[in-house]
């Protein structure tokens, strides 16, 4: 589903990402991981070209993301994303932010698409609060919303990008729930987090990053139980040890 | 302290009405189109096609370090070289101020665009918005909303700049007051009372727009 | 319609009499270079007092300051230059009342660098108020735990950090002093923008005339402009930009 091969991207003089491979088969749920500053975030973005790279080629469910002749909106409304800070549109209610991107990308009639939007709040447990704004709700009900928003466009497959790490601790559980759910139906994942209590419960792979590179690349339990490299040993430490 | 006869309020009331009037539309237009061409000079500037921004940061730049009434003096001087006919002083002052005031909208516009983060951009293009429906439907009502107060300061400051078309003879209400104060030999009263009807509008619209600060800030 | 350029104008002749063209932009200059400086001064001083009052505890003072403020700001400049030249004699006792009207030097200019001064002033204390108001409360606690005075923390403290803060919105009060001495046109004031007017009339060479007094405000504003950037450089303390910004 997702083939990232070789991708390199440079900032100026500074290389942020050095020869990245991996891929995501369809159905398969891949954690990635790494200490900040590593490069999972700018590898998850290079997947949907929000992020331009410099060298290699990501590949989504065969269409080359970095050639110029890529309709990338058309890509991109196949491909739902998760982002750290929610950012879901605050000028907008919450059925409007589900329902603009299905009426104007995918061209829904306004009922159709809030009948969807509905249906995917009902799943999320908000149906109650659809016509509040994004600035009424808690965290955890914003990035509820916001996993409902990329739902709504009948996505092949989901990047999140720390999708838990701006929430409080205790609005984590509500969103890693509705997450899990997803991987247990078969929805082709790609997320980068530090929950290693979810990857344990349903990555099948787990990839580490440090300083751009990809360090190690390994089936979940391998990774967890006998990671190969220091640097994932020292990570790991640190992160379970808190 | 000189003798103040203002029994000349009344009689100059209707002259003064039809002066407000001018001055009104004058400002409702000129800020009407001074967002409109504004936001499209703001998108230009910000454009990543270079000769684009350029012409209209020039453009930008000119309008704001000339002053306004040299620019008024500008267009009522060469619009007729351009349009080939005498046009009057009120259609040069509409197309004057909506000429200049888009400059100013058009700075306002541009940090409102710059206000709205990167992650909205992001998420609309990741939900394969393209990049002028992100535009239309995140950016814009965001910036709009944000800049709200700013915009409606600059309609006040537009409001009194209306008074310089004194300079064409354009009858506004000034020139109404002027005109009247003239007639009757009172040019003191009607100064007076041109300044009290100034402040009164100018006072409760920055009160207003106090107001809504407060309310826009409390949503955010 | 045909315009006939002739850039040789500025050297001939007025028709009135018997100086040039160029000798009335000289003229014009001159005056709206007196009246911007006059009234920037004046405009500094009244407006750090009316900024810094806005921010003291007392209620009485903070009003006094809001009430001057919204006076200025929401009154055309043109209508004050009216109230200032027509209105405000009237208001003096007979005597003065009569000295200003009949003899004294310089009327408009006097009238309107008061006038733009007082207006400007506004501004430049909306500006340091809120120079003001970016410090850290601590600042001012810090002062007073020293044993300063009030006054004495403004003068030692407050001041000397606010001021650097809000150079550069002071820059472009500055370059708008220049433009707006162009107002003064209306009480006869012989600034750039009257003798504009006056040496189109005069001459019939618009464009040249309005070509040649914009560049004069461009050059205004940008000489404001690097003067300001020079005090900011020569003001500048390391570390304090950084903090505030």
């Amino acid at each position: 589903m997702i083939e990232i091969r070789n991708v390199s991207k440079w900032y100026g003089p500074t290389q942020v990402l050095k020869g990245c491979s991996t891929q995501v088969a369809k159905g398969e749920v891949v954690v990635v991981c790494g200490p900040s500053g590593s490069g999972k975030s700018t590898l998850i973005k290079c997947v949907n070209g929000l992020e331009p790279f410099t060298e290699g080629s990501i590949a989504v469910d065969g269409i080359s993301v970095g050639d110029p002749k890529t309709d990338l909106p058309k890509l991109r409304a196949r491909v739902g994303m998760v982002f750290q800070h929610f950012e879901l549109f605050p000028h907008m209610s919450v059925r409007q932010n589900l329902a603009l991107a299905q009426v104007r990308v995918l061209g829904r009639k306004a009922e159709e698409a809030d009948a969807r939007g509905m249906s995917l709040l009902d799943r999320v447990g908000l149906r109650a609060h659809a016509d509040k704004f994004p600035g009424q709700l808690s965290g955890g009900q914003q990035q509820r919303v916001a996993i409902a928003r990329a739902l709504a466009m009948d996505p092949i497959c989901l990047l999140f990008d720390e999708p838990t790490s701006a929430l409080d601790p205790e609005m984590i559980g509500e969103v890693l729930d509705v997450m899990v759910e997803l991987a247990q139906e078969g929805m082709t994942m790609m997320c980068v987090t530090h929950e290693m209590g979810f990857a344990r419960k349903v990555a099948r792979r787990v990839v580490f990053m440090d300083h751009g590179e990809i360090v190690e690349d390994a089936p979940a339990g391998a990774f967890f139980d006998a990671p190969a490299s220091d640097r994932a040993r020292t990570f790991l430490a640190r992160i379970l040890h808190h | 302290m000189g003798e103040f006869d203002f029994s000349v309020w009344g009689p100059s009331l209707p002259f003064i009405r039809d002066g407000l009037l001018f001055t009104l539309r004058l400002t409702l237009i000129a800020m009407t189109g001074g967002i409109v061409f504004g936001t499209l000079l703001a998108l230009a500037r910000l454009s990543p096609i270079v000769p684009l921004s350029r012409v209209a940061g020039a453009y930008v730049d000119l309008m704001r370090s000339v002053p306004l009434v040299l620019v008024i003096l500008w267009f009522f001087l060469v619009i007729p070289y351009l349009t080939g006919k005498p046009v009057g002083a009120e259609v040069s002052a509409i197309i004057t101020f909506t000429a200049f005031e888009a400059a100013f909208y058009c700075e306002i516009m541009r940090s409102g665009i710059q206000s709205v983060s990167r992650g909205q951009v992001h998420a609309a293009h990741a939900l394969g918005l393209t990049q002028a429906q992100a535009m239309i439907h995140v950016v814009l009502p965001q910036a709009l909303r944000n800049m709200l107060p700013v915009l409606l300061t600059q309609t006040i400051v537009l409001f009194q700049d209306t008074s310089l078309v004194y300079a064409i003879g354009a009858k506004d209400m000034l020139k109404a007051a002027d005109v009247v104060g003239k007639n009757y030999n009172r040019p003191v009263e009607m100064i007076v009372l041109s300044a009290l009807i100034y402040f009164a509008i100018c006072f409760s619209l920055s009160l207003a727009v106090r107001q809504l600060q407060k309310r826009v800030a409390i949503v955010r | 319609m045909n315009y006939h350029w002739n850039w040789g104008i500025f050297g001939e002749q007025v028709k009135s009499g018997d100086e040039t063209y160029l000798d009335w932009l000289i003229t014009g200059l001159g005056w709206t270079l007196a009246v911007s400086l006059t009234a920037w001064l004046l405009a500094l001083s009244i407006g750090i007092a009316v900024g810094a009052l806005r921010t003291t505890p007392s209620r009485f003072l903070v009003a006094l300051g809001t009430a001057w403020v919204e006076l200025f700001r929401n009154v055309p400049l043109l209508v004050q230059m009216f109230l200032w030249f027509f209105v405000v004699p009237e208001f003096l006792p007979r005597d003065w009342s009569l000295w200003v009207k009949q003899e004294m030097p310089a009327k408009e200019f006097v009238t309107a660098a008061l006038c733009l001064g007082f207006f400007t002033s506004a501004r430049v204390a909306e500006q340091l108020r809120a120079g003001i108001m970016s410090l850290p409360r601590g600042q001012r606690d810090a002062a007073l735990a020293l044993g300063f005075t009030l006054p004495q923390a403004y003068r030692h403290v407050i001041l000397p950090q606010a001021l650097r803060i809000v150079i550069p919105p002071l820059t472009s009060e500055f370059m708008n002093v220049f433009k707006n001495s162009s107002v003064a046109f209306a009480i006869g004031v012989m600034e750039l923008t009257f003798q504009a007017r006056q040496m189109q009339e005069d001459s019939e060479q618009g464009i040249e005339t309005y070509l040649a007094v914009t560049l004069l405000y461009f050059i205004c504003a940008f000489t404001a402009n690097r003067g300001m950037a020079w005090i900011e450089a020569r003001t500048r303390v390391p570390g304090l930009i950084a903090r505030t910004s």
